[in-house]
């Protein structure tokens, strides 16, 4: 099941130059949120605080507070006990080149310790036939490697691969950028899916995506929040001068 | 007719270039094919006079036997290759998981000024005279346990060993691209987890090459051998005690003036070089069979 993200005064810097102030936000479980807005608005950076992933940078520093559920995501919780339930696909699809893609898919049970082998093939078929790729691979599971799959497989291996471990929050920092149209329809309607179980916040450039899949939206604008509201609202309706400007493609 | 015209003369102007272009091609195949065969040739001609030198006193007993004393003909190496396996055994043992370990801490932890005192000790340790390296182990094992040994010879080539293993390792993790380790942080794995499992598991094969590079080094190696493992004319495999080793048998043979010994160093010389060549051999199609093992679980 989903969980409420809530975030709260949320300050993020690469070195001496900050890439987000203040941010405020609320996620709905078993919804999905999108975020929109120029590069470098700090998009990336924002979904990159929600998991901890920020910090892994050199020089990189967080202020504010994230609760993901219960857990109080810079107060008491370690990075890695976070991270197993905040799971994250990459722009770039980044599968593990050295492994198979069982071994992709299984690779962060077994890293974190489990072996029990028929655990193991239950959770790779569950989790390649959530993503939409069983059927594709089903027959080279252990002979083809992660990297020999083309671009939008790769995506949808990267995406069993995290919901492998069984999250309950799914971060997607522009999944479609790189994919054909077809291969971006077939994540979009897994996205449509996965709502009923997790937590969906979802980066996008493509407005047609944004309003397709997510029930919010947020739009960025020089590392603030702009406005956040639902989808409808946003792109019909917006209350803020500057995300119309940006919807109707006047600047950005 | 003038569109005609010039349309044939773009055409001829375009096979031109497509003649210039496949010369220019054939050209710089050519001499890339050149450079491979230079560099190959030296090495084809050293092997191949080896042969011719060696191959006539390989057999059985050269394999088998202890060396004869002066004078008598017979006898053979097997006490030096033996003693080879053993040092270069012991040498791998220590200097392999210590290079490694450096390079990984170089890789991952060292973007800091500890890190580049390291990186600055190991190529100047690098740039060591062997002999010089000979003397240090002479001084640390040496001296202090009294007696010439394996262990004092295998110490001398694993601080040979050390700083390319680190480097080519460190280098090799440092291709890894950032984002397979974003990947597994993603996932809740833990740093030190990622670094072993992934990163290095990514670079595998260049880390092999590093080592294998180190290997063949000092599997040649005499200089640092001479006051530690010292040589021994009988079987041993002791590793307190002094030991034969190929390169130090080759050398006494060789300025040796007996005809005998002349021929059986080279046939040592084949036969140091078949080893080499055959242990990295071994340890590719090792490698190769493990990662496709790998891959299958
Ligand atoms: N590793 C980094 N070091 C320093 N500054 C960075 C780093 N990554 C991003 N920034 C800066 O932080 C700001 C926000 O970047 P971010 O990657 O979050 O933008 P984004 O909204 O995801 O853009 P895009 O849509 O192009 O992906 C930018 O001004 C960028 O220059
Ligand atoms: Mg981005």
């Amino acid at each position: 099941m989903g969980v409420t993200i809530h975030v709260e005064n949320l300050n993020a810097w690469y070195g001496k130059v900050q890439a987000l102030h203040d941010i405020n936000l609320k996620f709905e479980p078993n919804h999905a949120t999108a975020l929109i807005g120029p590069s470098g608005c700090g998009k990336s950076t924002f979904i990159r605080c929600l998991n901890r992933m920020h910090e892994t940078i050199p020089e990189a520093r967080v202020k504010g507070r994230v609760r993901i559920g219960e857990l109080d995501a810079y107060n008491g919780t370690s990075a890695t006990q976070l991270r197993r339930r905040v799971g994250m696909v990459f722009q770039k699809p980044n599968p593990f080149p050295s492994m198979s893609i069982y071994d992709n898919v299984a690779s962060g049970l077994k890293l974190n310790g489990v072996r029990n082998r028929k655990q193991l093939d239950e959770v790779v078929e569950r989790s390649l036939n959530a993503s939409a790729l069983w059927d594709e691979v089903k027959d080279q599971l252990h002979k083809q490697s992660g990297a020999g799959l083309s671009g939008g497989q790769q995506q949808r291996l990267c995406i069993a691969r995290a919901l492998a471990v069984e999250p309950e929050v799914l971060l997607m920092d522009e999944p479609c950028s790189a994919l054909d149209p077809i291969s971006t329809g077939k994540i979009e309607e897994l996205i449509f899916q996965l709502k009923e179980q997790y937590t969906i916040v979802i980066v996008t450039h493509n407005m047609q995506q944004a309003a397709r899949v997510a029930e919010f939206t947020g739009f960025f604008l020089l590392g603030k929040v702009i406005e956040f509201d639902k989808t409808e609202k946003i792109f019909t309706n917006p209350s803020n001068k500057r995300t119309e400007d940006y919807i109707t493609g006047r600047f950005g | 007719m003038s569109e005609r015209s010039s349309n044939s003369v773009a055409q001829s102007s375009l096979l031109r270039i497509s003649l210039w272009r496949r010369f220019t091609d054939c050209f710089a195949t050519s001499v890339a094919a050149l450079t491979v065969v230079l560099v190959l040739l030296p090495l084809g001609a050293i092997f191949a006079y080896l042969v011719y030198r060696g191959i006539g006193s390989i057999n059985w007993a050269f394999l088998t036997q202890t060396p004869k004393p002066v004078g008598e003909a017979g006898g053979g190496m097997a006490n030096a290759i033996g003693g080879s396996v053993l040092i270069l055994g012991i040498a791998s043992l220590l200097g392999v998981p210590f290079g490694i370990g450096a390079g990984i801490y170089l890789a991952e932890y060292g973007r800091n000024r500890f890190g580049d005192i390291i990186r600055f000790t190991s190529d100047v340790l690098n740039g060591v005279p062997s002999i010089v390296i000979g003397i240090v182990a002479y001084s640390v094992v040496v001296l202090r346990q009294k007696h010439f040994s394996a262990v004092a010879g295998g110490f001398a080539l694993a601080i040979m060993m050390v700083p390319t293993i680190t480097r080519t390792t460190e280098e090799m993790l440092l291709l890894v691209p950032q984002s397979i380790r974003e990947a597994a942080y993603g996932l809740g794995v833990p740093r030190w987890r990622t670094t072993l499992s992934i990163t290095l598991r990514t670079a595998t094969s260049g880390v092999i090459t590093g080592v294998m590079l180190a290997f063949a080094r000092v599997a040649g190696e005499t200089a640092p051998l001479l006051f530690t493992a010292f040589g021994n004319q009988y079987w041993n495999l002791n590793v307190n005690q002094s030991t034969a080793a190929l390169p130090l048998q080759i050398f006494t043979y060789a300025i040796s003036p007996f005809d005998e010994w002349h021929r059986q160093a080279w046939a040592g010389a084949l036969v140091l070089i078949v080893l080499i060549v055959g242990a990295v051999a071994a340890v590719r199609i090792a490698v190769r069979r493990g990662a496709l093992a790998g891959a299958n679980n």
